[in-house]
């Protein structure tokens, strides 16, 4: 059996167009062997969250430099909600102050991977975050 | 060093004994990296002398402050005359909060205003659009019409202030709406001094608040052109913009060569609508980034000034020196901000200022510590100001025009960064363009691939980044007080939409409107008088560029990954 | 398992997701959901989109799905870019350009990364291809990744395919070089409002010409797909080519030789699992010793291995 690649959505929500770090990642994402699907820019929660289900994302990762991560944090994970994939991991990165990272993990999010995360970081979390969700999904 | 020309024999025996006292030394400590390059990548020697610059000619090549090729400045006097303009870009929330900080900083002594608009607005949307939800007032400030514009320049004579806005696709709209407020003070359009960015090529290559695909972008740019040299003929109609571009990962070299290779792509643009280059050419500005690599920007910016000169003069016959002249304002390298220990951050811009400031930037924004987490609060946008004010009356580069000049490093790495953004402009050319290039991706790759060697660079700790990767520090920013932008800004523009709508009237915006339709399907209208009736009958923002949205298209961008 | 194709066929999108998942990572279930698949296969046109990088295939695609949408058609949508030889991993991102239609409920859309095929197709596209049929897509599109072998390994999943070139780019004369020219049922001529769009279209003609095409004559097609000029004609065109397909000789020897071909392909790919196993079992260090000594060699070695699998497995 062929190893079951990580596949993974990187998106951009919203307005902002600031993607260095999201090609950045996606382009470490690839070189760790994963699958990513970038979506681009100008993305709404609902093409997002449908994207990973037609894809059948492992994870999405989630770019926001604009200071609105909480309003689109909390769209995506509720929207996955309703579509009864709860289980795909949501995380992310951008400008988000330190402040508001536990609301965003109570909401839902996995982990927010802050300003001078080495990729390296994200890569292994997302190994171990998925390894984990696969776990749970044999048992 | 015309001197040394005939002494270069001399030197060279010496330095024959110098790097034989080198090699003795590199056997005992060899140094700290097999081989030493700037932040661009070009290779660092150990010592500059005078073989470096053999071919050196003083008048070919730098000549005097406001004399062509313009290396050592654009103007005689230079900060002798007038310090460079300090203006801090800023907005956030409504127009009324971010009123309140423009003059909190022209208090403190920031000499011109710096517009940043709100998401939404920057790409043409009103606050009550479905794509605006939650980004209302975020990233600047919000404007859906005059209404907001009056209220944004409330108490500011925009006879005595000069404002540059950072808007690029619907810059049309916001230039109709400054003029409009300015009409309503009493100030003559022929008053008005200013900048719009409306920039459109850099957005397809490294911001991303296009609207429009490029065609009709252009026309839209050249319509600009066009107005403001019979009507606003103290506004810089354009800013060329390599800030964003190096912000996306570009090296220094690629920074001048992509915007230059904009600027020629705009110059032609303008050329063939019948503007006069020797005219349109005088209001035409740029926009550079202050980064890291100190040697490295100073250089950059002298070799930005003489390599537009001479595209200015050999590829389009400018005569006029004042079209020749490349005038640019700069903001130090947001992207080079830490989260990490932020107050380090006031340490990097004020030597990224310096740079700018010995490179002989015209105008001049400083970023603030607390930026790679928010906008910046009050307190650090104080700092940062004093930064540039501490450079201006205390550290004394001010006081003699362009001191590093003849610095044998400094006028190596000039030269070179200007073969180097040659060679990629002479790849663009043979491609047929900026647009063509654009298209196909090549800057986009060339940036992307910068970008990507830069974040390898810092993991394998080849680049160190303080408190990143080298010398942290176990450190909890959760309590600092970071600017929170109110997050009913939404709704309070949705209701004051709904009233102004209400008691304007609508027939005539109607009427406006499909004045502007017309025009767009007749590329041989100037459409800035037809916006600036739109606006000034309150059509808003979102209207305008509605109907724009439907005759022109909207761009979907080039993934080259 | 067949629960989870019972849910794919009823329209289950998740399920449907799921499923194509499990085939490409070469699960032990996707025989058996083949298989359970199969019967309700053979509905969907199967539209292959081939052509250089750069040629807007992308663009075409986004604009074929509102098409076929209007005529109020289900669309599945395959897009495949390569796959990293270093890491495995890859980067997709041909949905950019169709992500206006990521809302749609009646469109599908899955980017595939090559995975070490070397064409321009995955090895699982042609399960993916089927399982999108099974559950209900009246047309697939599948955009290849547009180099290498892509056109000769389109042709083998595809009922009709469309040769996308492009004026300027060079490449009309490296693609008539190549004989891929044979293999296209459509051909687009995109970008068609830039310079040189004639000159092609004429070079097509002439190649028809030479080759003699006799029963289904290749209609040229001019796009320019970013307005979406064009479109509606290619897609008459396309749907003309489906008839013929279904009415004609050749159509029929076309549907019996994907037949041919997918029966084959299976057999090579469970024969080459069974050598791979018996070589993992049986090829030992001392094999390899034997014939660096010269006391044997790679043939026989090989051959008395090969005899093995025959015996045992009949």
């Amino acid at each position: 059996m062929a190893e079951k690649k990580i596949r993974v959505v990187i998106a951009k929500p919203g307005l902002d167009g600031h993607d260095r770090g999201a090609k950045v990642v996606a382009r470490a994402l690839r070189d760790a062997g994963m699958e990513v699907i970038y979506t681009g820019l100008r993305q709404t929660p609902e093409q997002i969250v449908d994207t990973a289900i037609q894809e059948d994302a492992d994870a999405i990762g989630i770019s926001i430099l604009s200071g609105a991560h909480s309003f689109y944090f909390s769209k995506i994970i509720s929207l996955l909600k309703d579509n009864n994939a709860s289980d795909i991991i949501v995380f992310g990165g951008g400008v988000i102050p330190e402040s508001d990272i536990p609301s965003l993990l109570e909401m839902g999010a996995g982990a927010i991977f802050g300003p001078g995360t080495p990729t390296s970081v994200c890569a292994k979390w997302l190994e171990k975050a998925v390894a984990e969700k696969r776990q749970k999904e044999t048992v | 060093m015309t001197d040394d020309k005939k002494n270069i024999p001399e030197i060279m025996e010496q330095r024959k004994k110098y790097e034989a006292k080198v090699e003795k030394v590199l056997e005992k400590r060899p140094e700290r990296r097999k081989e030493f390059h700037t932040g661009g990548n070009l290779h660092l020697k150990r010592v500059y002398d005078p073989s470096d610059l053999k071919d050196f000619n003083y008048v070919q090549d730098l000549n005097y402050p406001g004399e062509y090729p313009f290396t050592r400045g654009v103007q005689p006097t230079l900060y002798r005359g007038r310090l460079w303009t300090m203006r801090q870009y800023a907005g956030f929330g409504n127009a009324e909060e971010s009123n309140e900080r423009y003059r909190y900083l022209l208090s403190q002594g920031t000499t011109g205003l710096s517009v940043a608009f709100d998401l939404p607005t920057q790409i043409g949307y009103d606050s009550d659009h479905p794509m605006a939800q939650g980004e209302c007032g975020k990233v600047g400030v919000a404007i859906d019409s005059l209404a907001d514009m009056e209220v944004l320049f409330n108490e500011i004579p925009l006879d005595k202030v000069s404002t540059s806005m950072t808007i690029n696709a619907p810059a049309s709209v916001l230039l109709a709406m400054y003029i409009c407020v300015g009409e309503k003070q009493g100030v003559p359009a022929n008053q008005l001094a200013g900048t719009i960015q409306n920039d459109i090529l850099k957005e397809y290559i490294a911001r991303g608040t296009y609207i429009f695909p490029p065609k009709p972008s252009m026309r839209l740019i050249t319509d600009i052109f066009e107005f403001c040299s019979k009507n606003v003929p103290k506004w810089n109609t354009i800013s060329i913009s390599g800030y964003h571009i190096r912000e996306a990962g570009s090296t220094a070299a690629q920074e001048i060569a992509f915007t230059l290779a904009d600027g020629i792509a705009y110059v032609e643009a303008a050329k063939k609508k019948g503007l006069d280059p020797n005219v349109f050419g005088k209001r035409l500005s740029f926009f550079f980034n202050a980064h890291n690599d100190f040697l490295e920007e100073v250089a950059k910016y002298r070799a930005a000034r003489r390599m537009w000169a001479q595209i200015m003069k050999e590829r389009f016959g400018v005569t006029d020196q004042k079209a020749q002249t490349l005038r640019f304002h700069t903001q130090t390298g947001g992207s080079t901000l830490t989260a990490q220990q932020p107050e380090n951050n006031i340490v990097r811009v004020t030597l990224q200022a310096l740079a700018a400031v010995l490179g002989g930037t015209q105008s001049l924004h400083t970023n603030s510590m607390d930026e790679a987490l928010a906008l910046p609060s009050e307190k650090s946008v104080g700092i940062a100001l004093k930064t540039q004010q501490i450079i201006a009356y205390e550290s004394g580069v001010a006081n003699t025009i362009d001191p590093l000049a003849g610095s044998y490093v400094i006028e190596s790495l000039t030269n070179e960064i200007q073969q180097k953004a040659e060679e990629y402009i002479n790849q663009i050319d043979d491609m047929g363009g900026m647009l063509v290039a654009i298209e196909k991706g090549y800057v986009q790759k060339h940036i992307q691939d910068a970008a990507y060697a830069y974040q390898r660079a810092i993991e394998t700790n080849d680049a160190i980044v303080v408190g990143v990767n080298k010398f942290q520090i176990e450190e909890n920013n959760k309590d600092m007080k970071l600017l929170k932008v109110d997050e009913t800004v939404g709704e309070r523009q949705i209701k004051n939409l709904k009233k102004m709508k209400e008691n304007r009237d609508n027939i005539k915006v109607h009427d406006t409107l499909e004045a502007i339709r017309k025009a767009a399907r007749d590329e041989s209208q100037n459409m800035m008088p037809l916006i600036i009736d739109a606006v000034r009958n309150y059509a808003t923002e979102g209207e305008i560029c509605g109907i724009l949205r439907e005759e022109f298209g909207e761009y979907t961008e080039n993934i080259i990954l | 398992m067949s629960l989870l194709a019972e849910k794919a066929l009823h329209g289950d999108i998740r399920a449907l997701a799921r499923i194509i998942s499990l085939v490409e990572n070469e699960a032990p279930e996707t025989e058996e959901i083949m298989k359970y698949l199969y019967p309700h296969t053979g509905k969907a046109l199967v539209i292959g989109i081939t052509g250089s990088p750069g040629a807007g295939k992308s663009t075409l695609v986004d604009k074929l799905i509102s098409e076929f949408r209007k005529k109020d058609k289900s669309v599945g949508i395959i897009a495949v870019d390569p796959s990293s030889p270093f890491s495995g991993g890859a980067i997709l991102a041909d949905r950019i350009r169709m992500q206006r239609h990521a809302n749609d409920k009646d469109v599908f859309i899955r980017s595939m990364g090559t995975r070490g095929s070397l064409g321009g197709v995955s090895r699982s596209t042609r399960e993916a291809v089927k399982i999108l049929d099974a559950c209900g897509k009246d047309v697939i599109l599948i955009e290849t990744v547009g180099v290498g072998q892509s056109e000769i390994d389109i042709v083998k999943l595809a009922d009709t395919v469309c040769l996308v070139l492009v004026p300027g780019m060079g490449d009309d004369i490296q693609i008539m070089k190549a004989g891929i020219m044979e293999i296209a049922d459509v051909f687009v001529v995109n970008k068609a409002d830039r310079p040189g769009a004639e000159k092609i279209v004429a070079e097509v003609k002439l190649m028809l010409d030479l080759i003699g095409k006799t029963a289904w004559y290749p209609p040229i097609n001019m796009t320019v797909a970013e307005k979406g000029d064009g479109v509606a004609e290619l897609v008459e065109g396309i749907e003309k080519h489906h008839e013929f397909l279904k009415e004609s000789a050749q159509g029929l020897r076309k549907q019996k030789n994907k037949v041919v071909e997918e029966v084959r392909e299976i057999l090579s790919r469970d024969i080459a699992k069974k050598v791979e196993k018996a070589w993992q079992n049986q090829g030992t260090n001392e094999h390899i010793e034997a014939i660096l000594e010269k006391e044997t060699d790679p043939y026989t070695v090989a051959h008395a291995i090969l005899h093995d699998v025959v015996k045992n497995e009949g």
